[in-house]
């Protein structure tokens, strides 16, 4: 056996391990486009939002306010624009992935993928059934801190099958949430910085870092 | 010349050295996965599969999904110890090279 056989034997180990264990064709550019979309729902949602929600910096307040001055239907609106969000975020970044991985000469929906998918779906769904039992309640203040550390825990739990940079950005969506908890009334605020500016970072980091040396 | 002791026939192969890392590192995986990431065709993995197999280094898994069916592969322990060992090998023939 020759020398250089050795090192490929190992280099080519090393690869293999971690390309079937990891989805690797997560794109970085759909993160970036993920947060514009997040920034511009969080100002279309301040502009509906009455200028008094400004003021109201407690959770009793707060319950108290939407439910006797906001105008009717203003939730569903907020709901409409936080579903629209997701939608298009989703479906951005299922095609610009889809595209990296036929660079990659790798499926999208692969053994890697459908994990990735397994292990984050807990933890999201759950925050979803909670937000909406939350909403259900009137404890309006506490639907966006919510679903901050529970998309964080999500991130977290699935970034064991992809990059690894992915458990940072859950670890700092986790924490926002704690500080938008402490800060009632601040949450669309908390809102656009976790899932806009966060994933513009995140998105750009990921982009110079994996996508353009692939390109 | 360098020593080959130690070293298993069986993963003189690159794809069955390939086919072992995967199995290592993955609970289990499917025939068709592992086709795509190791870019081979159906005759080729499904012999070296095969040999695998007779080492009793894997076991197969048959099963259906739908109508379709669905083979898995998993590592034996017999399997990871044997891989285990080449690794070593592998390792030490690096370190004699380099004392």
């Amino acid at each position: 056996m020759k020398n250089k056989d050795i090192y490929d034997d190992i280099s080519s180990i090393k690869t293999i391990m971690e390309r079937s264990s990891k989805f690797i064709s997560l794109s970085g550019l759909s993160g970036v486009l993920a947060g514009v979309y997040a920034l511009i729902g969080a100002g279309i949602a301040y502009t509906v939002l009455p200028p008094y929600n400004n003021v109201i910096t407690d959770y009793q307040s707060a319950q108290t306010a939407v439910f006797y001055s906001y105008p009717k239907g203003l939730d569903l609106v907020l709901f409409a624009i936080a579903i629209g969000v997701l939608l298009v975020s989703i479906g951005t970044g299922i095609l610009l992935s889809a595209q990296k991985a036929k660079r990659n000469n790798q499926a999208v929906w692969n053994q890697s993928s459908r994990a990735l998918l397994n292990a984050g779906l807990f933890p999201l769904v759950t925050g979803g059934c909670f937000a909406f039992i939350l909403y259900i309640g009137h404890h309006y203040g506490a639907i966006a801190p919510t679903c901050l550390v529970f998309y964080g825990l999500a991130l977290v739990s699935a970034s064991q099958f992809t990059y690894g940079d992915v458990k940072w950005l859950g670890i700092l969506e986790i924490i926002l949430g704690l500080l938008a908890l402490m800060q009632p009334g601040y949450g669309l605020y908390f809102w656009a910085l976790g899932f806009g500016v966060l994933h513009v970072l995140y998105g750009a980091i990921m982009y110079f870092k994996y996508d353009r040396v692939n390109a | 010349m360098l020593t080959l002791n130690n070293f298993d026939k069986a993963f003189e192969n690159r794809i069955r050295l390939q086919v072992m890392s995967v199995l290592v590192a993955n609970e289990s995986y499917d025939f068709n996965s592992l086709k795509e990431l190791l870019a081979t065709t159906d005759g080729n993995l499904a012999s070296h599969l095969k040999a695998l197999e007779k080492e009793e280094y894997i076991s197969v898994i048959k099963s259906f999904l739908g109508r379709k069916p669905n083979t898995r592969y998993k590592a034996t322990i017999k399997g990871i110890a044997a891989f285990k060992k080449h690794l070593e090998a592998l390792e030490n023939l690096i370190k004699q090279q380099k004392g």
